[in-house]
């Protein structure tokens, strides 16, 4: 895998569209904008759809009228229905909390892979690459077992420690570091920094494009995650909206669609609107990084 | 539903009524008691909960309840069940009574029969409704109090049966009627497609409650007492599973395939439907959003009426002290006291759990302002005990597999019962 | 500086991240191995030493166990694909001067943001039977009511759709980034030599795409094997099993049996799939690719 990323070439997203040539309207070009713009309509329709149910009322979620109400109502009634507020600020925890441990933990191993020489380190570098295949997630039953050995079993830190130590993090952030010249190096320790010295002043701020491209990815990989903490929490004070969405979507009563469409818009739009603003830096975010 | 003020009024009434009713004596001591309880419909329950548990402390100053709200009937069972392995269970908490046989087998509670003192208390264990007692239990002894209670019922379109010719106050009280009736209502547009089907029996998720219905219906049942036989390949429920089969494939009458459970209240309001079984949990959610007139009914008879039950009891666990267990059971005993039963009936939907709940003042002024909430009740004296076995969400997986099996058309149903009946035995042959 | 101190401070740094890899990777790998060969522990009966007990019920006895693994197999094989395929054309319409090209990748990229498990709370929408989007569609064009989830020939492939749907925007950006990567001339030189623009996609374009097509390809392989939020969603396996994925029933076996011996004997399962795709990549890389 390791290989392959770093196989996933960094070119701007900016720059699309010029790379062919000198092509203009002709039929075979009408075809092509015709089509595209045909599948653009029916991949977005989807969430479109979703918006619209949620912005009119129930009567109308099955029924597509221009003339139909707008609403706030179904955002009302959702969250009064489930505190959605209450695990909107559990993700936003669990988001911060593991990337602030991934940071950390991330940085300290990268460093030592890139610039320390000692025994076993090719060996140790190589089982951290094996995370890449097998996540956390894969290994539910086992990873379980463990945070419940922990006793930290239904808490946010449950959710987001088996994800602190990340090989994905560690590989990108090495190959940064390995691009650093040895000579900055060296005069941050002449002028006397410590070894910790030296990776903040020098190498983190060198790396500072790496360290938000892989902050935004990390950020919505978790905000997104589902399985593994579907298992591990079960109260309000731990649930990610994630699990809340789903929770509250599969009761005994039966589904309301308007409901589910704004609880969904809820559970998605912050992520959502905050791709919209920052649409650029999240795709190159994920292009330099390449894995969620 | 909310608890309005009345009822609040009835409920202090209650309260002060089961006080003066010998409930033991406070303890000196203090005794706290941890109570895990899920919910599993809307509505403002965990308020409802926190209430219970201060009025309970005013009247008994020695044991205070500390309600943990924890998720679905899935996630508390979970909660629990890790909570046991931890070595630091609950006290008490409401779980799904067909859990009773998982947690027997844990060794995880206590019967009532051990906790019970006075001629009071052995009364008040008969005062249910004996169908909400048949899950709780095992070896002759009451492992769990019936607390909220379901059953499913029909309801359906009156305007619909009006269209077709029906009369809308007359429900189907028959399988044949059902069919005939579910016949009539199904429309078709110039193309021959279905707009309005007669009838929906969802069958996704767990098809095999509904379906245990049609069992009872047709003189069967699906497991013994026990826990550790079922009867799958009985002629009764491939019978059963047949009918339902054939609503679909033969009459026309009801959408193909898996029926959303989720989505099928939903198919009635749009009138995608004309009849649904459903939980009478959803009372509440169809008053409130048909868009037209309904009607609540039993369940249609074949050899006999019948309903399986359906919800959650009460447990006590068994790794608490003496002093605790009696404090839980106190508890116990006050939460299913006529009064407070009916209030928590009033206040979520669920079947109040004795007669003697619905002989009380509140719950007849409830009934009078809204008459299909008695038809749960009057469905009891039919009902029997929900699926529930050793091994019991394994065995009702090969069991709603098989329903699938049949409904999807990948097995006959007599083939789809007969595999299922051996995986299950074959599952519970060590509890034999 | 001192090899000796060197090599304490690189393991120093590399330590807490290896510690918690190794609690939450390597360590719940090999215990799955162990687990697999014992019984579950119940109530009072402790775990007995069963051999590989678990792996012939696999085989001979759970005909379940044979369902998942052919519906993974063969969800993999359509949406790795499927999801390539669309992500190639994605990239290349989104290459093209077409008018409103932001829009249209936009419409193409938004879908990957959302959580997986609000995306399959959508589409549960659109595939109701009767009044969901789908069917209206169908029966504006006089087709007959399908109930998608419903059915067995239909359920897998419905949840496909959206897996699909959900990665291929994710797969463009990698090919719109190689497209753009590849220099202008090559065109250019193509059409002096009187190549067509499709010949010059086809002979020039692809090839110089392999490297990410594999890329993305492993990525795919990975995630179908590792992704089961929408099945929890949707279908829940459903109907007997039609839709049921591999991870998934080592969720419903842990989870909801707790039968962790043979969930550990899956889980043991689904690392063998894992590495195998990884050794395949291996292989192929060594053959295929020079580009380092």
């Amino acid at each position: 895998m390791s290989r392959a990323l770093a196989s996933a070439p960094a070119t701007p997203y900016a720059r699309a569209g010029e790379g062919m040539v000198g092509r203009s309207a002709g039929p075979g070009f009408t075809l092509v904008q015709v089509g595209a713009w045909l599948l653009a309509i029916v991949w977005v329709a989807p969430l479109l759809y979703a918006i619209w149910t949620a912005f009119h009322p129930p009567a109308f979620a099955a029924r597509f009228t221009l003339l139909a109400p707008l609403t706030l109502d179904n955002f009302t009634r959702a969250l009064e229905a489930a505190p959605f507020p209450r695990y909107l600020l559990n993700t936003v925890l669990l988001v911060t909390m593991t990337l602030a441990g991934q940071l950390v933990l991330c940085s300290l191993a990268a460093f030592a892979f890139a610039r320390f020489e000692f025994k076993g380190r090719e060996l140790l570098f190589a089982l951290v690459l094996v995370q890449l295949l097998i996540t956390p997630d894969v290994l539910l039953v086992e990873n379980y077992r463990t945070i419940s050995r922990l006793g930290i079993l239904d808490t946010i830190l449950a959710i987001g420690l088996p994800y602190m130590a990340s090989a994905f993090g560690i590989f990108l952030l090495r190959q940064t570091f390995k691009q650093v010249p040895k000579e900055l190096e060296e005069a941050a320790r002449i002028e006397g920094c410590s070894w910790l010295g030296v990776l903040w002043r020098v190498y983190v701020p060198v790396a500072r494009p790496v360290y938000v491209a892989y902050g935004l990815v990390s950020v919505s990989y978790h905000w997104n995650n589902f399985l593994w903490p579907l298992i591990v929490t079960n109260s309000v004070e731990t649930r990610p909206v994630t699990v809340g969405l789903q929770v509250f979507s599969s009761v005994d009563q039966g589904i309301d669609w308007s409901i589910v469409c704004a609880a969904t818009l809820v559970t998605s739009g912050p992520l959502l609107v905050a791709f919209l603003i920052f649409q650029r830096q999240f795709v190159q975010s994920f292009l330099r990084a390449g894995i969620r | 539903m909310r608890v309005t003020r009345r009822g609040f009024t009835a409920l202090g009434a209650a309260a002060i009524g089961s006080a003066g009713l010998g409930v033991r004596p406070a303890r000196s001591t203090e005794v706290k008691l941890t109570f895990y309880y899920p919910i599993a419909v809307g509505g403002p329950i965990t308020k409802i909960v926190d209430g219970y548990a201060k009025r309970f402390a005013e009247l008994h100053p020695g044991i205070m309840i500390e309600p943990v709200y924890t998720g679905s009937y899935q996630d508390t069972m979970t909660k629990t069940l890790t909570a046991l392995k931890g070595g630091n269970p609950p006290h008490l908490a409401v779980l799904l009574a067909v859990d009773t046989f998982t947690l027997y087998d844990e060794d995880a509670i206590v019967p009532f029969d051990e906790l019970v003192q006075s001629e009071a208390d052995r009364a008040w264990m008969k005062s249910f409704y004996p169908a909400f007692l048949e899950n709780g239990a095992i070896d002759g002894k009451t492992w769990g109090i019936p607390f909220q209670r379901s059953t499913p019922v029909l309801y359906w379109n009156k305007e619909a049966f009006a269209e077709a010719g029906l009369d809308p106050e007359r429900p189907p009280a028959t399988w044949d009627e059902q069919v005939e009736f579910a016949k009539k209502l199904t429309k078709r547009d110039s193309a021959g497609n279905v707009t309005q089907y007669g009838i929906q029996i969802p069958s996704s998720g767990f098809p095999y409650w509904l379906f245990q219905g049609l069992v009872i219906q047709n003189g069967g049942q699906l497991m013994n007492a026990a826990g550790n036989e079922v009867y799958f390949d009985t002629p009764e429920v491939v019978e059963a599973l047949q009918y339902q089969v054939d609503l679909a494939r033969k009459h026309g009458a009801m959408a193909p395939g898996i029926i959303e459970w989720g989505t099928t209240p939903k198919d009635f309001f749009e009138r995608r439907t004309a009849m649904m079984w459903t939980t009478t949990g959803n009372l509440t959610n169809v008053r409130n959003n048909a868009p037209f007139p309904f009607g609540v009914a039993m369940l249609p008879a074949k050899k006999r009426r019948g309903a399986p039950t359906g919800g959650g009891n009460l447990f006590i666990f068994k790794r608490a002290t003496p002093a605790e267990r009696q404090a839980a059971f106190t508890f116990v005993r006050w939460l299913t006291s006529p009064e407070m039963a009916a209030d928590w009936g009033i206040a979520t939907g669920y079947v109040a759990t004795s007669p003697a709940a619905w002989e009380t003042p509140a719950m007849k002024k409830y009934v009078a302002e809204f008459p299909p909430a008695t038809v749960a009740r009057d469905q009891l004296q039919y009902a029997k005990a929900e699926l529930s076995t050793h091994e019991n969400q394994r065995v009702t997986k090969v069991f709603n597999d098989g329903l699938q099996a049949a409904l999807t058309l990948a097995k006959s149903p007599a083939q789809a019962m007969k595999d299922a009946q051996a995986e299950a035995m074959r599952i519970l042959a060590p509890y034999r | 500086m001192d090899r000796r101190i060197q090599a304490v401070y690189g393991w120093l740094l590399a330590l807490p991240a290896c510690v918690l890899l190794a609690a939450f990777t390597h360590w719940p790998a090999v215990a799955s191995l162990i687990d697999s060969f014992w019984s579950t522990p119940r109530g009072r009966r402790p775990a007995q030493f069963v051999g590989f007990e678990h792996y012939r019920r696999m085989l001979a006895d759970d005909p379940i166990f044979l369902q998942v693994v052919w519906n993974n197999f063969l969800y993999a094989l359509v949406t790795v694909p499927a999801a390539i395929g669309l992500a190639l054309l994605m990239a290349l319409l989104v290459n093209e001067r077409i008018r409103a090209r932001g829009l249209v990748r936009l419409a193409y990229f938004t879908p990957t943001v959302l959580p997986m498990v609000a995306a399959a709370n959508i589409w549960l929408f659109f595939y109701t039977p009767g009044y969901g989007l789908l069917n209206q569609i169908l029966s504006a064009f006089g087709l007959p009511d399908t109930n998608f989830l419903g059915s067995r020939d239909t359920a897998l492939w419905s949840v496909m759709v959206v897996t699909i749907w959900k990665e291929a925007g994710f797969f463009m950006i990698f090919y719109l980034a190689a497209l753009q990567a590849i220099p202008p001339v090559l065109e250019e030189a193509a059409r002096l030599e009187g190549a067509s623009h499709l010949v010059y996609l086809r002979r020039v374009a692809l090839p110089l795409l392999m490297p990410t097509t594999l890329f993305v390809l492993v990525n795919a392989l990975i995630g179908a094997f590792r992704v089961v939020d929408h099945v929890v969603a949707m279908t829940q396996g459903g109907p007997d099993n039609a839709s049921a994925l591999l991870l998934f029933y080592i969720y419903e076996t842990a989870f909801r049996f707790w039968d962790t011996g043979y969930a550990s004997a899956l889980t043991v399962v689904l690392l063998l799939v894992l590495g195998g795709i990884s050794i395949a990549q291996v292989r192929l890389l060594d053959r295929r690719i020079h580009y380092r």
